[in-house]
């Protein structure tokens, strides 16, 4: 089936990137590095600016200095190879699920049957099929999660932010959301940013934590060993997870 | 019902379907509607057929029989119609345009700084005149009368919808918005798919209220200026000393604002179909 036209994942950098609101700094000079398909997580104490820091990769707040490069070209403004994953829902509430996951498409001029093909590939994929129809307000917090990872990946983006898009949904919901997001990210290894304050989503999630301080900077980075998921009774993985738990203890999250 | 395939096993969460709602028994509801209808009547025609003076001076009044004949009458006449048709004619035209300026005015002012800068202070000052106080601007500017109702009902209709488009507009969450530009959206995608049709809920508002005041204003103008149209025959029953031939029109008159009502609010549902049922009712 060519419906998924093969993902092209870029590299993504961050070089001393400022940006914040009224007069003060969130981030002072922010420097990250991602690779091409790298499952990159984000954690911090609340308030150290991390949803800023996704803001201003997806274009949708200001860089003051610094430059976000993606593959080595500086950034300018929104686009659709830089998808975000809000953790409210994004859904727009008139539309359907499916016509929720279209918009993208719609978004970058796809034909409309190669639309609706795209769309329902999608939604089928995150568990959603015989609810095409059916409006955001009809939907369960996980469903409409689905809807919206389904709207994300339909969009085809080389890069994915994801801002706590699970925080909001009961801890069985969470787990099974996981795991569909690293089964679709294992098909096709998009780069993904995303942003968790749970340590365990981390090491579930991520092939390397940046840790931030309050001061908007990287403070550790911890590498997560494969394989995926992690398995907590292996020596590596308890490591990291003990150098996770201290680096955010440090930084008081 | 769908199986979730993932490599774990998913939770498969229902849908959440609004529960139905409890069924009042329609029947009774509808027998006391009518009772208070038929109350109404009742009081009427026993007051004004015995010529009843309690201060208020029933005796002058028509009885409804008298009402009755005469509506039955005017049904059958052409000028009736011509009437309705020229009323609702001018309804719709000024109601129209305010309600095309009034949508297109309000997302620009709430969108664009320096057009709330430029279009604010003098809306401001124009909005507390009642429309009907324009009628002498009116027919000096306009050549003819017809065109003058018209932008009396307009102006009317105008600021309502523009203030109610203007507020849903601002008052919508940014992520709808953020969510189209980070799809690669521009203004023109934002505004199409975001911004109109999540304001659409508040402009229907507004376009209840607007029309609302538009037969406010129509009538009015009618009666002060018009030729033709329910407002103008109206004042010409009374000074013809035709008492039922008034009360016909304010009935229709009535009967024409709470069609017309009722149409916009039907519209406005059929649209706004997405919000949850507790606001849409
Ligand atoms: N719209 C805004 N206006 C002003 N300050 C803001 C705004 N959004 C966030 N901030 C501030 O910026 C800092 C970082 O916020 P945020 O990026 O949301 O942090 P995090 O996502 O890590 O919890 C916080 O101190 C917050 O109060
Ligand atoms: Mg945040």
């Amino acid at each position: 089936m060519t419906v998924t036209s093969e993902p092209v994942a870029s590299g993504l950098r961050l070089d001393g990137v400022r940006a914040g609101y009224h007069d003060a700094d969130v981030l002072s000079g922010l420097d990250l590095d991602a690779r091409p398909g790298e499952f990159l997580v984000l954690a911090g104490p609340s308030g150290c600016g991390k949803s800023t820091l996704l803001r201003s990769v997806s274009g949708l707040h200001p860089v003051r200095s610094g430059r976000v490069l993606v593959d080595g070209q500086p950034v300018r403004g929104t686009s659709a190879d830089r998808a975000l994953v809000f953790q409210e829902d994004g859904l727009l509430p008139w539309r359907s699920v499916l016509r929720n996951v279209e918009l993208p498409l719609a978004v970058q001029r796809i034909p409309r049957a190669e639309r609706r093909e795209r769309a329902a590939h999608w939604i089928d994929r995150v568990g959603l099929a015989g609810y095409e129809r059916y409006l955001p307000r009809q939907l369960s917090g996980g469903m409409r999660q689905r809807a919206q990872l389904a709207r994300t990946l339909a969009a085809n983006p080389r890069i994915i932010l994801m801002d706590e898009p699970f925080a909001a949904l009961d801890v069985r919901t969470r787990a099974s959301m996981r795991a569909l997001l690293v089964d679709v990210w294992r098909a096709n290894p998009t780069t993904v940013l995303f942003v968790t304050h749970d340590v365990d989503e981390a090491l579930a999630l991520a092939d390397r934590v940046a840790v931030l301080d309050r001061g908007g900077r990287i403070a550790a980075l911890v590498d997560v060993p494969h394989p995926r998921p992690a398995d907590p009774s292996t020596a590596d993985n308890a490591a990291a997870k003990a150098r996770l738990l201290a680096a955010l203890t440090e930084e008081g999250a | 019902m769908t199986q979730v395939s993932v490599a774990e096993p998913a939770v498969a969460d229902p849908p959440a379907r609004p529960a139905p709602r409890p069924r009042r028994r329609p029947s009774r509801r509808w027998l006391l509607r009518a009772a208070s209808l038929v109350a109404a009547l009742l009081t009427w025609q026993g007051l004004t057929a015995a010529h009843a003076r309690l201060w208020v001076r029933f005796d002058q009044l028509p009885t409804v029989t008298d009402v009755a004949e005469e509506f039955v009458h005017q049904l059958g006449t052409a000028v009736y119609y011509q009437d309705l048709a020229d009323s609702l004619g001018r309804i719709l035209a000024g109601f129209g345009i305010a309600a095309v300026l009034g949508v297109g005015l309000g997302v620009l002012l709430a969108r664009a700084p320096i057009a709330a800068d430029l279009l604010q202070p003098l809306f401001e000052v124009v909005r507390p005149i009642p429309a009907i106080a324009l009628v002498p601007i009116a027919i000096l500017l306009f050549p003819s009368n017809e065109q003058g109702i018209v932008f009396i009902t307009f102006v009317a209709a105008f600021f309502p919808i523009l203030v109610s488009t203007r507020h849903a507009v601002r008052a919508q969450p940014t992520i709808w918005e953020d969510a189209v530009r980070t799809m690669g959206g521009g203004r023109w995608r934002v505004l199409r798919t975001v911004v109109l049709p999540g304001a659409l809920p508040g402009v229907f508002g507004g376009l209840s209220v607007g029309m609302g005041v538009a037969w406010i204003c129509v009538i009015s103008a009618e009666m002060i200026s018009g030729q033709f149209g329910v407002g103008y025959r109206t004042w010409q029953s009374y000074t013809v000393v035709n008492y039922p031939g008034v009360i016909v029109g304010m009935l229709t008159i009535g009967l024409l604002g709470w069609s017309t009502s009722a149409a916009v609010e039907l519209l406005g549902r059929r649209i706004t179909r997405w919000l949850p049922r507790s606001e849409t009712r």
